[in-house]
């Protein structure tokens, strides 16, 4: 008997969580700000979706209704994306070691 | 156009990319190289869906223009947001995931074809059931993280908002999410699509006005683990891994800080989520403890105390995010320092509104981090320590937790400011914190009161050092 493809989903789901569990507990208490807004920035992975959405158009009715949700999708998706990343970035970059010369 | 079997290996590429994205924020070093492998997976993902689909007429135009509209919006936001107001850009970046997942589900629910789904009414089982979880928690992390939102930003007040009745309602709620969700996979009839949204929106609404604002660390990890979840769904409905992943992965990850923030504060997940805490409390302890006679002092005392003081520690809470203080307080660490007194700094796993807020005002104030401690790391040093300088934190010091059996936070672990020779508390007035509970701290006889804005305070204190 063949195994249905959603479990090979599954399997790498619960493989995942189990990955997300280590791999957050060893962040340290002190980037836990970080972690946040870079966790919201890659869950906006979901632009995908939103992209295949936006794409399904052909060019008499690129903004049939399923089109138009598709594009506000990415437009949410995008604040978030760039967003997050770069207000990582800027949080990152103020995380400094005590300067040897003092 | 590229085959589905090598997109499928690009979507992993970026998933693993976000694993190590996550891997380094272990340590400071390595979190800026972390960051950027996020963002180049999550590039990977974005040509990667352009080349599967391959159509590269007008709509893709539109897709790059609405692309860069929200990324110019989001460039922006990231700019210019204030350190300060990190707990409310994270609300507001949770609810648009939620939201995005949301628009995500229509619009594969309206046009199911596009995604391989089926048709229109006939859309296959497991897809359906798939997109109706990820929307129902993406319209709950929605609703739930504008409430959190407002609340942060004062719009709304933080007092718990309690009406008799809500947990049977919400209850209820629950009950008919599940059991729309069912005939909605067994009808496929759309009208019960939009009634799966619009209850998911009202209790995700419903789940947060009970809780009150100091318990924001726990509510924010608990929305950061929905916004995964509603994204795990997504992916499932798509079939696509790096969605899986990412989900996976953000979804656990809000889970464990949620427990992480609980376990902070002594308290249940669910003592938090069924809410209400304080508002109860208030009445019971506060007033009759007001005629203690307390010791206050002026910035001048303070200086006095610290200049002679040969090391001292730093307890920052909510209340220097609010007065702004980081700065100033950094300025005054820096002269006591030129005085070879040893300042370190004490962090309580739940001080301020967000996980980490304190430490990212105190980067952000040029602090370096290997002078910031946890609480486990530096509770045994207050012992040592001369001089204890809390600046806006209050019940994360309170000795009631360890003594008092009777006292709602009994067993919440708190930074053992009392073994100090002396505590400053820069606190506006004699209030009681959030647990509404009184602070014997104020009373001691090493403790001086310090009642003024701790910004103002701390400008006024380096003066006289």
């Amino acid at each position: 008997m063949e195994i249905d493809p959603f479990i090979f989903r599954l399997s790498i789901f619960i493989l995942s969580i189990f990955i997300g569990y280590f791999v957050v507990w060893s962040v340290t208490p002190s980037l836990h700000t970080p972690l946040m807004s870079v966790t919201n920035a890659i869950s906006s992975v979901i632009i995908v979706g939103a992209i295949i959405a936006g794409l399904a158009g052909n060019s008499e009715n690129i903004f049939n209704i399923s089109g138009i949700f598709g594009f506000l999708a990415i437009t949410l998706a995008a604040i978030n994306i760039f967003g997050g990343f770069l207000v990582t970035q800027r949080m990152l970059a103020m995380y400094k070691k005590k300067k040897k010369d003092k | 156009m590229i085959s589905a079997n090598l997109s499928a290996i690009f979507y992993l590429i970026s998933g693993i990319l976000f694993i190590l994205a996550l891997r380094g924020l272990s340590s400071p070093e390595t979190s800026r190289q972390g960051n950027f492998f996020g963002i180049v997976g999550m590039v990977i993902a974005i040509t990667v869906t352009f080349l599967s689909i391959g159509n590269f007429s007008s709509g893709f135009v539109y897709v790059l223009i609405f692309l860069l509209i929200g990324g110019l919006i989001g460039a922006y936001i990231a700019y210019k947001i204030p350190m300060t107001a990190m707990p409310e850009l994270v609300a507001g970046f949770h609810s648009l995931v939620g939201l995005a997942a949301v628009f995500v589900a229509i619009a594969a629910f309206l046009n199911p074809d596009a995604f391989n789904l089926g048709s229109p009414g006939d859309i296959k089982l497991g897809s359906l059931i798939e997109m109706s979880i990820g929307a129902a928690v993406g319209a709950i992390t929605f609703s739930g993280s504008i409430i959190a939102f407002l609340k942060l930003q004062g719009i709304m007040s933080g007092s718990p908002i309690t009406f008799k009745g809500q947990h049977p309602l919400n209850a209820l709620i629950l009950i008919s999410i599940i059991v729309v969700t069912y005939l909605l996979c067994s009808t496929q009839s759309s009208n019960l699509f939009w009634i799966l949204l619009g209850i998911s929106f009202l209790i995700g609404f419903l789940l947060i006005i009970p809780i009150g604002g100091a318990d924001m660390p726990v509510v924010i990890s608990m929305l950061n683990s929905y916004s995964g979840w509603a994204a795990a769904g997504i992916g499932f409905t798509l079939e696509n891994t790096a969605l899986i992943i990412t989900g996976a992965l953000v979804g656990s990850s809000g889970a464990i800080l949620s427990y992480i923030m609980c376990k902070g504060m002594n308290r249940s997940f669910f003592n938090v989520i069924l809410g209400g805490f304080g508002a109860t409390e208030q009445s019971t302890s506060t007033g009759s403890k007001e005629q203690k006679p307390v010791k206050s002092g002026n910035a001048e005392d303070a200086a006095f105390l610290m200049k002679n003081a040969s090391s001292v520690i730093i307890v920052p809470g909510y209340g220097m995010a609010v007065a702004q203080a980081q700065h100033a307080l950094r300025e005054m660490v820096d002269t006591l320092k030129k005085n070879d007194i040893k300042v370190s700094y004490a962090i309580h796993p739940v001080a301020g509104r967000m996980p980490g807020h304190m430490n990212v005002l105190l980067a952000e104030a040029n602090v370096p981090y290997d002078e910031v401690f946890e609480l486990e790391e530096i509770n045994n040093d207050f012992a040592n320590a001369d001089v204890a300088f809390v600046i806006g934190a209050n019940d994360v010091t309170n000795p009631a937790a360890k003594t008092d059996s009777q006292s709602p936070i009994y067993g919440m672990p708190v930074l053992d400011v009392e073994k100090c020779k002396s505590v400053l508390f820069v606190k506006r007035s004699l209030s009681p914190g959030y647990a509404g509970i009184d602070n014997d701290l104020f009373y001691k006889e090493n403790t001086l009161m310090l009642f003024a804005d701790a910004k103002k305070m701390t400008e006024d204190i380096t003066k006289n050092l």
